[in-house]
Parts: C-alpha cells; structure tokens; sequence
C-alpha cells in the first residue's frame, strides 16, 4: 500500500517497467536487422547508406527505434534521479531537464530522416 | 535472558565507503549497465544523431566523418561508446531472460554476469581490431 506519493515518483505502476523491457526488444530487434544488412553486403558504404535512408520502410524501422531509444533513455535517466537525486526541486528540473532534450533529440531525429532530400 | 529475548545489535555500515564495497559480478554488471546507459544517453544519442546527419548530408560530409575518426584518439572515443552499447545491449537479455525466470539461482546467475563481461568485451574487441 503506497501511502506516500512523490510529484516526481514512478507513479507506482507496471507500465513504465513493462515499456522499459518492450522498448529493448525492439531495440534489439533493429540493431539485429542493421547488423544483418551489413553482413549481408558485407559492409556498407556511402551509396548502400544513402540507399538505405531512402527507403521508406527503413525511414519508418528508424524512426520506431529511436521512439523506444528516447523513452527508453526517460525510464532509465528517471530510474538513476529517483535512485541518487533526493530533493524534490533539483530532481524535477533533472528530469524537466531531461524530457526537453529527448523532445529535442525527437526533432533532430525527424529532420534527418525526412528532412534532406 | 532466553535466546529470543536478548536484544538484536546488528552491524551495520553508518556511511558507505566506496572502495570497501566489494560487489559481487552480477553486482558489477548491474552498475556497469546503469553506466554505460547514463553515458549512452548524455553523449552517445546525441553523437549518433549527429553523425548519423552528417553522413548524410553529402559524399564530402561522410569523407570529412571519416576522416575525422581516422585520429585514433576519435577511434578510441568510439570504441568507448561501442563498448557502453555491447555491454548494455548483453546485460540488458541477460535482465529480461532473468524476468523470464530464466537463470535465476545464484550458480546460472553469476555464471551469465562473466557471459555478459565477457561477451561485451569480446565484441568490443573485434570492433576495435576492425577500426585500426
């Protein structure tokens, strides 16, 4: 029974526990598909790259990983203020901190993905 | 005074003093894991992205990338970060294979913490050799 909740707790649920091992997996998954179409071509250099980045498909598996990549990253960086940061203050402008920038990283990532012609 | 009354003084640590905490391997790659998580997120996402963009942008661009990590210091850099990404990505199967109750008494538990060292470093090592 939670008695006591923080403004700046885990909300006391399952979910992000549950998000946090749903976002590696699909981390992995793309990792792995990367790593294979490497291998397959035996490397990968500048116009393979280019290729890649212009195909739809690959845009789309991308930019699914680094949705999992940024709230994955806001779990664990939540996980390490709750463990180490204890006044309220300093660790809610941590993590304001953190959120900003990984919207920021969200952006930048949309720029490149569909950004560059 | 019979046994279950006599007043329990345990031992415990008033301060934590780092160096004396011997942390047994799981233990090791836990913080290692957070580690190389916090140093993923504060350098290694926005160094991805960047060079990720960069790469892309022009042929010049990705040669001038190239070149760039053509120093070995850059290589080195890098090789930190792929080690932190290795070791992350192992530790964290070795967590959700725990979730799934697999490998949990303390023998199989142990033993998959030096697979998850090892195994990181292993990779980082050929990643290394292939970079220089």
């Amino acid at each position: 029974m939670v008695t006591r909740r923080d403004a700046v707790g885990a909300h006391y649920g399952l979910m992000d526990w549950l998000v946090q091992r749903l976002t590696a997996v699909v981390m992995a998954v793309y990792t792995l598909l990367v790593l294979g179409i490497a291998l397959w071509n035996g490397g990968i250099d500048y116009p393979l790259w280019r290729l890649l980045f212009a195909n739809g498909a690959f845009k789309l598996a991308t930019f699914v990983f680094m949705v999992a990549l940024l709230y994955h990253a806001w779990i664990g960086m939540r996980d390490i203020f709750m463990d180490y940061i204890k006044p309220v203050g300093v660790r809610l402008t941590l993590e304001a901190a953190c959120v900003i920038v990984l919207v920021g990283y969200l952006g930048w990532t949309i720029q490149i993905l569909w950004g560059q012609a | 005074m019979r046994l279950l009354e006599r007043p329990v003084v345990k031992r415990r640590p008033v301060y934590l003093d780092l160096p004396r905490i011997r942390l047994p391997l799981p233990g090791i790659v836990s913080i290692l894991h957070r580690v190389s998580g916090a140093l993923l997120f504060l350098a290694g996402i926005p160094l991805l992205l960047a060079g990720v963009g960069c790469s892309l942008a022009s042929p010049d661009s990705c040669a001038q990338l190239k070149a760039a990590f053509a120093h070995p210091l850059a290589k080195l850099v890098l090789v930190g970060f792929v080690w932190a990404y290795l070791h992350h990505f192992c530790a964290g199967i070795r967590y959700l294979l725990l979730d799934l109750l697999k490998g949990i008494e303390l023998a199989p538990a142990r033993r998959s913490s030096v697979v998850v060292l090892a195994v990181s470093l292993a990779l980082t090592l050929i990643v290394g050799v292939r970079l220089w």
